[in-house]
């Protein structure tokens, strides 16, 4: 049966879905802006991000109607709560989008450091992350969501070894500080962006079978 | 022999016909003194009937029977040797119209168990008529009037003036069929709130077709479906997260 309430939902997950496109877009365009040499590219980083916020709001007001008018149980109850937040991890990626935008816009303006070579390899891992994460809440698919956590050690792994390459150089040479510095930071907010694809992941599993993972991993004997 | 239970109110294998239509399929549940058991259901599941049984109004229908155990506070409740009447002023019952006495006044209608259970005290009647009307949270409202008909009060006045009858008679268990299905939302609030303070003196057992009431009030939730539990546990879980795909139908209306 279907009932007046699914069209509702339907219809707020797809706001919800234009908002992602709208994050992946953002932080696509901002690396790929950085790896071209393109400051107009990762100048449109900041128009969007003033879209994703709109959106988020509007995501919002339409999750607190639902649950005022609807009073959603059980998986209905779930889903809402999900988005909630999954919307505020969308939002703050477009954030990490934006200072990924800022930082790359200073790394151009100076020498570059290095060829990127573990940054784009970063990025390809994050981006698919991000990917598989919005997809499996479009898909309700539990074991994708759980495949994203698994691969955040591997952006760590990444962020990690470019953290070292960029401080050898550095070291070797304290006038390619400032351009270090940026690398470094950009390798930080595509962790970050890793961090909130998993907290979408989390939040999808707990919306398809009830289980609460945070916090479960690491924590795990 | 005695099994000790941790139960106050415990129903074994129950089952409920009204002629030789089963309504209520053996159902075990137990509820825990001071909590407050919700059954929901659609209209005709049999929460009612399994409500009925519990203090054997039940049987009050003609050609209506009932099959297993109940036990209060590990006593039995059917078998031989047990009276009807003496189980009813242990397990009250409150209804989803309210139904004072019309011809009685606020006063006659809370003591009326007490005085056919043989008090005839002016005193000690009035005082707790005072107490009960007081658990009720209606003796502000009354206590100008008390010579008053019961049927003078509002709807969620009168509501409260049978749960204060009710428990005049110092029930351990109170058994509340949709009691608030005839009130208003600021009366329904009342009674909402009022269950939650009786806990503290009673055990509450409460069939509602309202699942946000169900959710907001009750301990444990039990959905019955087609005369037979189809799953008992924390309310705050069966709402978020129910184990049957039957419940999570029901829950979410998705059920037709």
């Amino acid at each position: 049966m279907e009932r007046h309430f699914d069209a509702s939902l339907r219809e707020l997950k797809e706001q919800l879905l234009g908002m992602a496109g709208y994050v992946e877009r953002a932080i696509d365009n901002a690396v790929h802006g950085l790896q071209g040499r393109n400051p107009a590219k990762i100048r449109s980083v900041y128009e969007i991000e003033r879209t994703v916020n709109r959106e988020q709001v509007t995501v919002d007001e339409s999750c607190v109607r639902l649950l005022a008018l609807q009073q959603p149980m059980a998986v209905d109850l779930r889903l809402i709560v999900a988005i909630i937040k999954i919307n505020t991890d969308l939002e703050r990626m477009g954030d990490q989008a934006v200072n990924i935008a800022n930082n790359s816009e200073r790394y151009l303006a100076l020498e570059p450091l290095k060829p990127l070579v573990d940054l784009p390899l970063m990025f390809d891992e994050v981006k698919g992350m991000v990917r598989d994460a919005i997809n499996s809440f479009v898909r309700r698919d539990e074991a994708l969501a759980r495949e994203v956590l698994r691969r955040d050690d591997a952006v760590d792994e990444l962020k990690r070894r470019i953290f070292t390459d960029v401080l050898a150089a550095m070291k070797g040479d304290p006038g390619r500080i400032d351009a270090g510095i940026c690398l470094i930071l950009i390798a930080r907010n595509l962790e970050r962006i890793g961090d909130h694809a998993t907290n979408i992941a989390e939040d999808v599993v707990f919306a398809v079978s009830g289980e609460d993972i945070r916090h479960a991993r690491r924590e795990a004997p | 022999m005695t099994t000790t239970s941790p139960f106050l109110l415990e129903t074994r294998g129950l089952s409920a016909w009204f002629g030789n239509a089963q309504a209520v399929k053996p159902t075990t549940l137990g509820c825990a003194a001071n909590t407050v058991t919700a059954i929901i259901g659609p209209s005709g599941c049999g929460k009612s009937t399994f409500l009925r049984c519990l203090n054997r109004l039940h049987e009050e229908v003609p050609g209506a029977r009932a099959q297993g155990e109940v036990f209060l506070e590990n006593g039995p409740v059917y078998g031989p040797g047990v009276d009807p009447v003496a189980v009813r002023r242990k397990i009250g019952m409150v209804f989803q119209k309210p139904n004072p006495f019309p011809a009685l006044s606020i006063l006659e209608n809370t003591v009326v168990g007490l005085r056919l259970a043989g008090v005839r005290r002016k005193n000690v009647l009035r005082e707790l008529a005072e107490r009960s009307l007081r658990l009720a949270a209606l003796w502000d409202e009354v206590k100008d009037k008390l010579d008053q008909p019961g049927m003078s009060l509002s709807g969620g006045q009168q509501q409260r003036l049978c749960i204060a009858r009710a428990l005049a008679v110092e029930p351990r268990v109170l058994l509340m069929d949709e009691p608030t299905s005839a009130l208003d939302p600021v009366s329904t609030a009342r009674i909402e709130e009022l269950v939650t303070e009786l806990k503290k003196e009673v055990t509450v057992v409460i069939v509602t077709h309202n699942m946000q009431q169900a959710a907001r009030i009750s301990d444990r939730t039990a959905f019955f479906l087609l005369g037979e539990v189809v799953e008992f546990g924390e309310t705050s879980r069966l709402f978020t997260n129910p184990v049957d795909p039957r419940t999570e139908r029901y829950i979410t209306g998705r059920f037709g």
